[in-house]
Order: C-alpha cells, then sequence, then structure tokens
C-alpha cells in the first residue's frame, strides 16, 4: 500500500506550503507502515522540480504532463485524482490546505466516499482506530477526530510539519490525460500580487489595522516588512474600506496565519481577528491604547504612538 | 432564477468556546448562537440575486429544533421558506448527503453556502455536495455575476484572484466582499413568523468520522511590555530570545 500526496502549483511553480505534505505523509508512512509515497502533480512542470520532490520525501511522482491542467480546474483535478485512487493501491490521500486544495479534497471524498477531515494539527494516532487532532473553532480550540471510512482524505494546515530534505531524488511517472474529462470552469483571468511574499507562506507577517489612520501610511508597515521579509496583512475595516487589498484580510473571515511571528500594529484586538492570528508562534502589539484587548493575547507590546515606533524597529532591523 | 441557501447554526464570533462532559461535549450555557458569518454573506448575495432576477430562496439547515431560531432568522433577511432537516448535523459529509438528497428533488438553480462553518472549519461542504451532484463547486467566491446561465465569479487564490465562468446550476462557497450583510428590518422579522418551515427527516447515513474529545487553549502567559523610547529592545528580543529572526 501507498499513501498519495497531491501537490498544488501556479505557474510551473510547486508551492511550499504543499511540499509539507509530502513530509507528513513520510511521517504518517511510518506510522501505518506504508513507505511508498506517491506525490501527485497536475500539469506541466519541470521534470528536475518534479524528480526534486524526492528531497522532501517522495519516493514516486506521478505526473499528468498536459498543458490543459494547468489551470487549477476544481473538478477536473478531483476526478483525476479520484480515479487514481479508486485504481486501488491507495487508501490514504493527504494535502496541505489552501484555497484551491480545499475544493478538490472535498469533492475527491464525495466522489470516492471516503471520510474526509481539514485542519489537521497532528500525525494520526492508530492505537485503536485512526484519529487526528484538528483546529476548530476557528483556533480557539482543538477537537480529536476518528476516522472510520476505508478511504480517507486528510488535509492538513500549514507549518504542521517541518518541511524534510533529504537529498533524495523521485522517480517520475508520466500519465496521460484521461480523455473522458468535462471541463466545468473556465478560468478567465488571474489577479496576483507582484513579487510580494504570500501571506500563507510566511514566516513573519506585519499586519496594519485602522489605528493607521489611511491608506497613504503604509508605506512604513512594508518598510518594515521588507527589512524583515515579511508579509504585509491588516484587519477586516481596513480591507472593507479598501486600504488594503481583500487578500490581506487577516482573522475569522480571512485568511488564518500561523507564522513564526505576527506583528500588528494599530489592531485592537478584537476576537474576530485574534481568531485568524491565535496559532502564531510569538505575536507582538503596538497600539496607543494601553487597554487594548490585544496586550491580553500578545506575548510582546508596546504602549506608543505606531507611527514613532515602526521606523525605529525597521532601522534597527537594517543595522543588524 | 430558483436558490438554496445551506446555513450553519453556530456560537456568535465573541463567543467563550469550553467544554464540559470531560472535553467530550461543546458547552452551549450562555452561548448566543447565529447564522454563520459566510452563510450570511451566502443569504445576503441570494437576496440581491432574487432581488436582480426575481425567483426563490430557500434556507436549509441540518440541525435539531433548537436551530429554529437562526432559520427564522435567515427568513427575516429574506429566504422565502426553509427546510430543517432533523438531525444533529454529525460531520461534514453527512451534512452534504443530506443537502444533496433535498437537492435532487428539487432541481436548484443555484446552491449558496458559507466558505466554511466557524465551529468546525472543514470548509469541505459546498465541494462534497457539487461532487454528489456533479455539478460544479467553488469556492471562496468573492465575487457572482450571473447573465442567463451563466456564471461570472471571482475566487480567493493565496495572494489574489482568480476569475471563471461557470454554467448554472452549481454550487459556491461564499465569502466577503460577495454581498453586505442583510439586517432584518421589522416587517421582515414579521413576516418570517408566517413563512413556511418544513421539518424533513433525514436520509440514513452512517458519518464515517466522530469526534472523540475536545481541548481548549492553552492559557497565554502576560504579555511583556517594552518601553516606547526603548522600542529597538523588541528586536532584540526577538533575535535572541524567541529566536524568531
Ligand atoms: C462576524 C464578524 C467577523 C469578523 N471578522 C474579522 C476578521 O476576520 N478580521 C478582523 O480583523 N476583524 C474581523 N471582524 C471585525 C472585528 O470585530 C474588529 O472590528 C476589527 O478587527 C477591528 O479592526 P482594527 O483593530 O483595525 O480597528 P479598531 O478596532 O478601530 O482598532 C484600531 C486600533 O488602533 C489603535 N491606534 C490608533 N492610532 C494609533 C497609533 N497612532 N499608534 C498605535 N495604535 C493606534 C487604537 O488604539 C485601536 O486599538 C469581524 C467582526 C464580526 C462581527
Amino acid at each position: 500500500m501507498s499513501v498519495f500526496v497531491f501537490l498544488e502549483g501556479s505557474e510551473g511553480k510547486i508551492k511550499k506550503s504543499s511540499k509539507e505534505a509530502i513530509s507528513y505523509a513520510v511521517e504518517v508512512g511510518k506510522i501505518i507502515g506504508d513507505d511508498e509515497i506517491i506525490a501527485i502533480v497536475l500539469g506541466v512542470y519541470e521534470d528536475t522540480d518534479l524528480e526534486k520532490l524526492g528531497n522532501n520525501g517522495a519516493t514516486r511522482v506521478i505526473n499528468v504532463n498536459d498543458e490543459k491542467l494547468n489551470e487549477n480546474q476544481i473538478s477536473i483535478y478531483a476526478q483525476i485524482i479520484s480515479e487514481i485512487i479508486q485504481s486501488g493501491s491507495a487508501n490514504l490521500v493527504i494535502m496541505t490546505k489552501s484555497s484551491f486544495s480545499d475544493n478538490v479534497g472535498a469533492r475527491i471524498a464525495g466522489k470516492t466516499g471516503a471520510s474526509i477531515v481539514s485542519n489537521v494539527v497532528s500525525l494520526p494516532d492508530v492505537s485503536s482506530g485512526f484519529s487526528v487532532r484538528k483546529s476548530i473553532f476557528t483556533g480557539k480550540a482543538f477537537a480529536t477526530v476518528s476516522l472510520s471510512g476505508e478511504k480517507k482524505v486528510l488535509i492538513i494546515k500549514r507549518n504542521v510539519i517541518e518541511l524534510m530534505e533529504n537529498g533524495d531524488k523521485a522517480d517520475v511517472e508520466k500519465n496521460p490525460i484521461p480523455d473522458n474529462l468535462k471541463f466545468n470552469e473556465k478560468i478567465t483571468g488571474l489577479e496576483k500580487a507582484e513579487g510580494d511574499i504570500l501571506l500563507d507562506d510566511a514566516e513573519i507577517v506585519v499586519s496594519g489595522g485602522r489605528g493607521l489612520k489611511g491608506p497613504e501610511n503604509w508605506g512604513m508597515i512594508e518598510e518594515l516588512a521588507r527589512a524583515l521579509g515579511a508579509a504585509t496583512g491588516c484587519s477586516k475595516p481596513v480591507s472593507d474600506i479598501g486600504w488594503r487589498p481583500h487578500h490581506e484580510h487577516v482573522g475569522q473571515t480571512g485568511v488564518k496565519v500561523s507564522p513564526n511571528l505576527y506583528i500588528a500594529v494599530g489592531i485592537s484586538g478584537a476576537i474576530q481577528h485574534l481568531a485568524g492570528v491565535n496559532s502564531s508562534k510569538v505575536l507582538v502589539a503596538i497600539n496607543e491604547d494601553p487597554d487594548a484587548p490585544f496586550f491580553k493575547a500578545a506575548d510582546y507590546g508596546i504602549v506608543g504612538d505606531a507611527f514613532e515606533i515602526i521606523p525605529k524597529l525597521t532601522e534597527k532591523i537594517k543595522s543588524l | 432564477m430558483k436558490i438554496l441557501v445551506c446555513i450553519t447554526h453556530v456560537p456568535d464570533t465573541t463567543a467563550k468556546i469550553s467544554f464540559t462532559n470531560d472535553n467530550t461535549k461543546f458547552n452551549e450555557a450562555g452561548i448566543q448562537f447565529i447564522i454563520g458569518p459566510y452563510d450570511d454573506y451566502a443569504l445576503a448575495k441570494a437576496v440581491e440575486l432574487k432581488d436582480t432576477h426575481g425567483g426563490s430562496i430557500t434556507v436549509l439547515n441540518v440541525g435539531e429544533a433548537s436551530t429554529e431560531p437562526t432559520i427564522r432568522k435567515a427568513l427575516a433577511i429574506g429566504a422565502d421558506d426553509a427546510i430543517r432537516i432533523n438531525a444533529n448535523p454529525m460531520d461534514s459529509m453527512y451534512v452534504a448527503q443530506q443537502i444533496a438528497e433535498i437537492a435532487k428533488q428539487e432541481k436548484y438553480d443555484l446552491i449558496l453556502m458559507g466558505r466554511e462553518s466557524i465551529d468546525y472549519n472543514n470548509g469541505i461542504v459546498h465541494g462534497i455536495v457539487g461532487a454528489l451532484l456533479d455539478m460544479p463547486s467553488i469556492s471562496p467566491v468573492m465575487l457572482l455575476d450571473i447573465e442567463g446561465t451563466t456564471a461570472k465569479l471571482a475566487r480567493e487564490i493565496e495572494g489574489g484572484k482568480e476569475f471563471l465562468e461557470v454554467e448554472l446550476p452549481f454550487v459556491a462557497g461564499c465569502q466577503e466582499p460577495i454581498a453586505e450583510w442583510k439586517i432584518p428590518n421589522m416587517r421582515g422579522i414579521m413576516t418570517a413568523r408566517t413563512k413556511p418551515l418544513k421539518v424533513v427527516e433525514p436520509v440514513p447515513f452512517n458519518p464515517a468520522s466522530g469526534t472523540v474529545s475536545y481541548e481548549s487553549l492553552p492559557e497565554k502567559g502576560s504579555v511583556k511590555l517594552i518601553d516606547p523610547e526603548n522600542a529597538e529592545e523588541l528586536i532584540d528580543l526577538l533575535k535572541n530570545e524567541e529566536k524568531v529572526l
């Protein structure tokens, strides 16, 4: 038996966070006694990039190398992967959570009848049955969930496992595109922030709130982020008013982040904002109001005017 | 246009989350329940679509009788009628099976729901329903326009948006800024009392997953405050103590 991992890419590059699922699968394989880790990659990629997945733990790569799959087509991807699974050689499919893989994983479960769980934060416990820990209530609690189906889909949260690098190369197998595909979704365009570090992949995030008073004041946030190699985020009202693009909105109804360091500037710390950041390793709050609720959640705080403090921090970072 | 909006009945976003019965049961004491915020966006969008294109909105919830006030609120916001599938929503697959069963009988043009529930956060019910009904499912949808039988959508992706077109019928998991949340007005609240709410028994289906136990987050230690005059000290602490720089 083998473990399947679905990998996701965009514009010919496999996403780093998605590779974490391979390293997770290696650990799962050790627990359940499967040592073949098969990575499924759909679309056209460089052969060397596919072989390099061995470095992260894949023993074999199945690549359906057809440019019709270069766009992330939800139903087509789910159909192809479901067929690979139903061909019988694996009972477990693992992927890293993303706005795309949630859809694909869900449809695979719908098609194959697999048990499915998302937001997984632990390796499985197989001492009695098969159970995993998952994050619930938007990061405010955890649940241990048991899965009883023979086939299982696990969608893991980002940053739950260290990406393994062992220098190995994977065997790459090219499969033809099935000819029974029905392309339901026509992708007509893509709008992406250029060159920025993605919020989802970032080790450090600097976020600004309404306390920054206006979009023209984001220069200092961006400068601090650049100095730190960080992604920028914001609170909901900031994206609602259009000061910042929507994909930067962090919190209960926005992106959930779990970086090593989250710096909140001029954000009050409403419970809905905290819900999206509370699995960060270190939380820093900078706010002029000593009673701002963020200080109850933060590890470090500075009570003061962001307009004075941020430039000082940037300067200090640059001097390191 | 015949629209189905699936809603969850979940603790208000400010609720303090705790557990009872030796951490095997969510503690409902003192909790106020609401329509899931993402589902609320789906409902608001349905109301806008009905205003533009005509048609009807049915709201559906898989839940026990205690969810009826939440369903009535959806009726007050603008749904025409409601279905409650009388069952404890045991897992995503179970809920999706129930929704799909209703949708097979009723043939909706559009099935809207939130991108995820804010209690279990799986974010997969729309996809499972789509697969079960063999229709496209798209999430998280932030823009939705319909012209004839074609929908134009924007789906949020990490760091941006993807634009796409899809033919009706399909399933969408919604999020902001698809529409503005709507607050029920007095007339809505009055008429909601008499709008039809049908209670349907679930189709038998064995859930393949179950929650064994819960854990609350560990208590956070207190914040270490740094003097704003020596703000730079923060950087030293992050580098040398926390080793995150
Ligand atoms: C269902 C629901 C879902 C929600 N989802 C989200 C979500 O996903 N994400 C989210 O962020 N919010 C969400 N919210 C909104 C949330 O409740 C808060 O309203 C929001 O987080 C507040 O944003 P803010 O902190 O930027 O603004 P404010 O609350 O206005 O805070 C601004 C802060 O800036 C400080 N400040 C002002 N000037 C300065 C200065 N010069 N220097 C330093 N500090 C300064 C102030 O002291 C204040 O604390 C949601 C709300 C609801 C009801």
